[in-house]
């Protein structure tokens, strides 16, 4: 089942998924980026249906990108969490995109900020959030250990509290984890936490 | 599955001769959570003397929200004065039905001061259909434990203080004891 959970500490936000692409039983592969990088300051950590997610995170990529060229400045983080609500609110009655999403960004006015989307569009501004069964245990642990204006030494010690937790609670645990992190410096991948390596098969 | 499902009422107090202030239409929400710290906030201000909250399904909330306060907007640009709350209603009636058969999964309550400071209460079911009251209404998950305790606590003619501790009393002890509302409420006064 999928993981994904994020939380917003002093001047950074972080996004952690799981990595595993699973098809009913089967592990297809345990290095999927689950992550999408929407512009320089802008990360989408999405969790669902597979081809929905791998879909609608890239169009929304694409709207945040021509919204740059066409006007010439960026989206800010509230702006682009409404506008994916918009359009998962748009497609609900029609026909629905299956993605939870958890949207972090940082701008220089506000700081670094964190959007919680779920699949039927109910979009909230929260400092921690997570999606999944392991929801269950990332949001426990966050609960204890959370607290505002974390050091990125504490928080990346808490999304190891959680990944510890996840893996050794739950039943069908995904074996990898990707963190990436975006602050004033930009949205970038912070690291890995594997325990299965198949870095030799390459990624698509 | 996340409902994030609220609970509200507004209380009314009745223009009192002697008192020449405006008499205050108080209205409180709960909100309440799936494990997890999400916040339904669907609350509209939308003029300085009505407005309007949503429990039911947290996606329609906002989008109505949204949709609420765009005519809202609008009906100011074009007319420059504030909507009164009777009118909204109609308004918020009138758009809920629209969706007769694939309905917002949202219960409104209305609470705003309308000409001469006539304090006006209403609520709604999901597809528009208006309850008009003179004492109090109530929408949300709590909704049963809500109308007692109001009916219990509710006295005509209070000043606005004391409406405000009648109106919070009988939010709280209600959502107490719901398993989908609670972690407080939120009392606004017009």
């Amino acid at each position: 089942m999928e993981c994904v959970f994020g939380l917003v500490g002093k001047g950074f936000a972080l996004v952690v998924a799981d990595a595993s692409a699973v098809h009913s039983i089967l592990l297809h592969k345990s290095n999927e980026d689950k992550i999408m990088i929407l512009d320089s300051h802008k990360l989408m950590g999405a969790s669902g249906e597979a081809g929905d997610r791998a879909q609608f995170t890239e169009y929304i990529q694409k709207n945040v990108a021509l919204y740059q060229f066409r006007n010439g400045i960026p989206l800010t983080t509230a702006a682009a969490a409404n506008f994916t609500r918009g359009e998962l609110a748009t497609a609900l009655r029609k026909s629905p995109y299956f993605v939870n999403i958890i949207l972090a960004g940082y701008d220089k006015e506000t700081g670094p900020s964190l959007y919680y989307i779920d699949y039927i569009a109910s979009m909230h501004k929260v400092d921690k959030a997570a999606f999944g069964y392991g929801s269950y245990f990332s949001l426990a642990m966050m609960d204890r250990h959370y607290h505002s204006n974390m050091t990125l030494e504490e928080a990346i010690d808490l999304v190891d509290k959680c990944i510890i937790e996840i893996r050794s609670r739950l039943v069908v645990a995904p074996p990898n984890f990707i963190i990436k992190i975006v602050d004033q410096d930009g949205a970038r991948e912070y690291g890995w936490r594997k325990s299965i390596n198949d870095d030799h098969i390459s990624a698509a | 599955m996340f409902i994030s499902l609220s609970t509200m009422e507004a209380l009314w107090w009745p223009w009192s001769e002697r008192i020449a202030s405006p008499s205050p239409v108080t209205a409180a929400s709960a909100f309440s959570f799936r494990p997890s710290p999400l916040i339904s906030r669907e609350f509209t201000r939308s003029t300085k003397r009505s407005s309007s909250a949503l429990s039911g399904l947290a996606t329609d909330a906002q989008t109505l929200y949204q949709r609420l306060v765009f005519r809202h907007k609008l009906y100011q640009l074009r007319e420059e004065r504030n909507m009164k709350p009777e009118t909204f209603a109609s308004l918020v009636s009138a758009i809920l039905y629209e969706k007769r058969f694939g309905p917002y999964f949202c219960q409104p309550v209305i609470a705003g001061l309308g000409d001469d400071n006539k304090p006006f209460i209403c609520t709604m079911d999901s597809i528009g259909a208006k309850e008009l009251a003179k004492d109090f209404v109530v929408a949300g998950t709590a909704s049963e434990s809500l109308y007692g305790a109001c009916e219990a606590m509710f006295k005509p003619d209070m000043e606005a203080e004391e409406l405000f501790e009648t109106i919070s009393q009988a939010l709280l002890s209600s959502v107490d004891r719901d398993c989908l509302s609670g972690w407080g409420g939120h009392v606004y006064v017009v």
